[in-house]
């Protein structure tokens, strides 16, 4: 049996695949390409002449204490968001995995909060909070604990990185809950009347078997502290109190857009892009070996 | 090594009762197969003893100890389930080796038990792969091997041989069998295949809709079944029922047709009520001209062995006949099939029980 589909006409095969391919090329390939060409390349002020100037912008950018200084702060925002989100989200789906009352209501509710633009749910946190208006903003004044994000750096990376992490831990929560409801029953069972309590059952069949989506999440979250979290920070605190929230995402933002300096930002943005590149790489190398299944 | 009772165990769901009050004791070192068709309540039943289901009404003791109240770790019994549920990120060896590392056993310990079952089992050379790496029987053999080396106060088996091909299914029937022979470990093995069931048990308890239809040997439960569907779920292909009466007397039954068949013993109390009257197909003998009962033949089923006639009497009744032997009839010709007195069963035409005999 040919299971190869035979097409008579030969544009159709090739006009079917164009829409996918135009919508690659322009809107990735081409800002791609852009940011390649820009990162080496020096311009004037007002956008009028550039000027090859090689790895010079990549020299700038990697030599900027300040730059190094985001660095730090991003790696620190990315650890806690995706160590947060991921916990927290293993920790609701191994209770909604549990044979509970509701539990389909439970479900949806944890899943709300990934349909929610990220400046709405910066304003949520916001109201809760804003040291005049939140309530708990407010609350931690009145408690005598001086709270206000919006001028003790610590706070405010505080903050950024609740708001972030709790946007994600919906996304993580399904992922996890189609993991555990993966793992069969008996072997649990069996775990039980091997004599293995809840946690230790936790912890020696049903952690290591949902290793390959751990690992999944984990790529992704970094990803998505990465990458994704300009709506959360630039509605929260804009990068500040002085750059105390600035990601490394947030300053290709400032630089390119705010401060007009197009070859810095773009060579930041290539960096990021051989970030991505090897967080994809790693991921497909590793996930795929990690599974357990028969 | 250990005895399990079951005393009025009942289970129910809401409204729905799956287990309507079992009572059976498992002696020490007995082999007990709980035989049903699917939805019966057997594998529920086995759950409830190894504690993985709770239990709604009644006592379940292992080794005299009542569990009602004790999670499955603390009950002392090993259990191989039908999809092996083996540990699949875990070697052969820890597979094996993990209910003796939680319950502390040193390493030395731990290390000669499985290498005793895996020397039983035919596994030593197993021990360092991955059940994924496994055939089915061997995985099989692997989960045989972690009930072994826990050595419980009991096994249980929920359907084990359900997920083998024919050919390995046999074979590791066998090996089941002469495995609880060396061990002599306490046994409950849940299965839907009546050869399991009669080559492997001591006793069997044949259930049906969550009630105990007849508990006894095998060949009891082949011999002399309890009731209609014990009759029809022992024994291939199953029992002829035919409806009959008794005659005036009490002296023997009478089919719709006016055949009859004279009772080894009369039954007077009984005489011209409706009756149920079986009769398995392999105790019909095909006689020369005199058997009382005259079939027409549908269909011939040679099985090599044996031959198995499908055929219909005068009225219409389906009657199934097995003589050992290759085929010799076929379909269209009419033939006159006998039975001994011995080889009738009498049940109830109401109650499906059968009748004392």
């Amino acid at each position: 049996m040919q299971r190869r589909v035979i097409f008579d006409n030969r544009a159709l095969p090739y006009l079917l695949l164009a829409p996918q391919v135009a919508v690659t090329l322009i809107f990735f390939i081409w800002p791609a390409a852009q940011a390649l060409w820009q990162s080496v390349h020096l311009q004037d002020a007002f956008g009028l002449r550039s000027q090859f100037v090689g790895l010079e912008n990549f020299q700038a950018v990697l030599s900027d204490p300040n730059y190094l200084e985001t660095v730090k702060t991003t790696i620190v925002f990315s650890a806690s968001v995706t160590l947060l989100s991921l916990a927290s989200a293993l920790g609701l789906a191994v209770l909604a995995d549990a044979k509970i009352r509701a539990a389909a209501a439970y479900k949806t509710l944890l899943i709300w909060p990934y349909a929610l633009a990220p400046a709405v749910a910066a304003v949520l946190w916001m109201f809760i909070f804003n040291p005049d208006i939140g309530i708990l903003g407010r609350a931690l004044n009145n408690l005598g604990y001086a709270w206000d994000y919006r001028l003790n750096d610590g706070q405010a990376l505080t903050m950024v990185i609740l708001a972030a992490s709790w946007k994600q831990v919906s996304y993580n929560f399904i992922f996890f809950l189609a993991g555990l409801q993966a793992i069969p029953r008996s072997v649990l069972e069996a775990a039980s009347i091997d004599g293995a309590g809840a946690v230790r059952r936790f912890w020696t069949i049903t952690f290591p078997l949902l290793s390959p989506t751990t690992f999944f999440l984990l790529v992704v979250n970094i990803v998505y502290a990465f990458f994704e979290t300009f709506g959360t920070i630039h509605a929260l605190t804009h990068g500040g109190p002085g750059k105390a929230t600035e990601t490394l995402i947030f300053r290709v933002y400032q630089d390119g857009v705010v401060n007009h300096d197009l070859g810095g930002s773009s060579a930041q943005s290539v960096i990021l892009m051989v970030i991505v590149i090897a967080l994809t790489a790693i991921q497909f190398r590793f996930v795929e070996r990690k599974v357990h299944y028969s | 090594m250990a005895t399990v009772d079951l005393n009025r165990v009942r289970k129910s769901y809401g409204a729905v009762e799956a287990i309507k009050g079992i009572d059976i004791g498992v002696a020490d070192g007995e082999f007990l197969v709980l035989l049903g068709p699917s939805g019966c309540g057997k594998s529920t039943l086995l759950r409830m003893v190894a504690g993985l289901e709770s239990i709604t009404g009644g006592e379940i003791a292992i080794g005299g100890r009542v569990v009602n109240g004790l999670e499955p770790k603390d009950r002392d019994i090993a259990m191989v389930f039908q999809n092996y549920a083996l540990y699949p990120h875990m070697s052969v060896f820890d597979n094996m080796a993990y209910g003796l590392k939680i319950r502390g056993l040193p390493k030395a310990e731990i290390q000669a038990r499985v290498a005793k079952a895996a020397e039983i089992l035919e596994l030593g050379r197993f021990l360092d792969r991955r059940p994924s790496q496994l055939s089915g029987g061997q995985r099989q053999r692997v989960a045989m091997g972690r009930a072994i080396v826990r050595e419980p106060a009991a096994f249980l088996f929920d359907e084990p041989l359900s997920n083998l091909d024919a050919k390995l299914r046999t074979q590791m029937r066998v090996e089941i069998k002469r495995l609880q022979d060396r061990l002599g470990i306490t046994s409950l093995y849940v299965t839907h295949d009546q050869v399991e069931a009669m080559t492997l048990a001591d006793r069997i308890l044949v259930m049906n809709h969550g009630v105990a239809e007849q508990v006894g040997t095998p060949l009891e439960v082949y011999q002399r079944p309890a009731s209609l569907f014990v009759a029809g779920f022992i024994g291939s292909p199953p029992m002829n029922v035919l409806d009959a009466r008794f005659d005036a007397a009490g002296q023997g039954v009478a089919l719709p047709g006016g055949t009859a068949f004279l009772l080894p013993r009369p039954r007077p109390d009984m005489a011209g009520r409706p009756i149920k009257l079986g009769v398995r197909p392999e105790h019909l003998a095909v006689t020369s001209g005199d058997g009382p009962l005259i079939v027409t033949v549908d269909l011939v089923e040679a099985l090599g062995a044996d031959t198995v006639v499908y055929g219909r009497l005068p009225d219409g009744e389906g009657m199934v006949v097995r003589v050992a032997g290759l085929p010799f009839c076929r379909e269209g010709e009419t033939l006159r099939v006998g039975a001994p007195p011995d080889a009738l069963h009498l049940f109830d035409a109401e109650t499906g029980r059968r009748l004392a005999d």
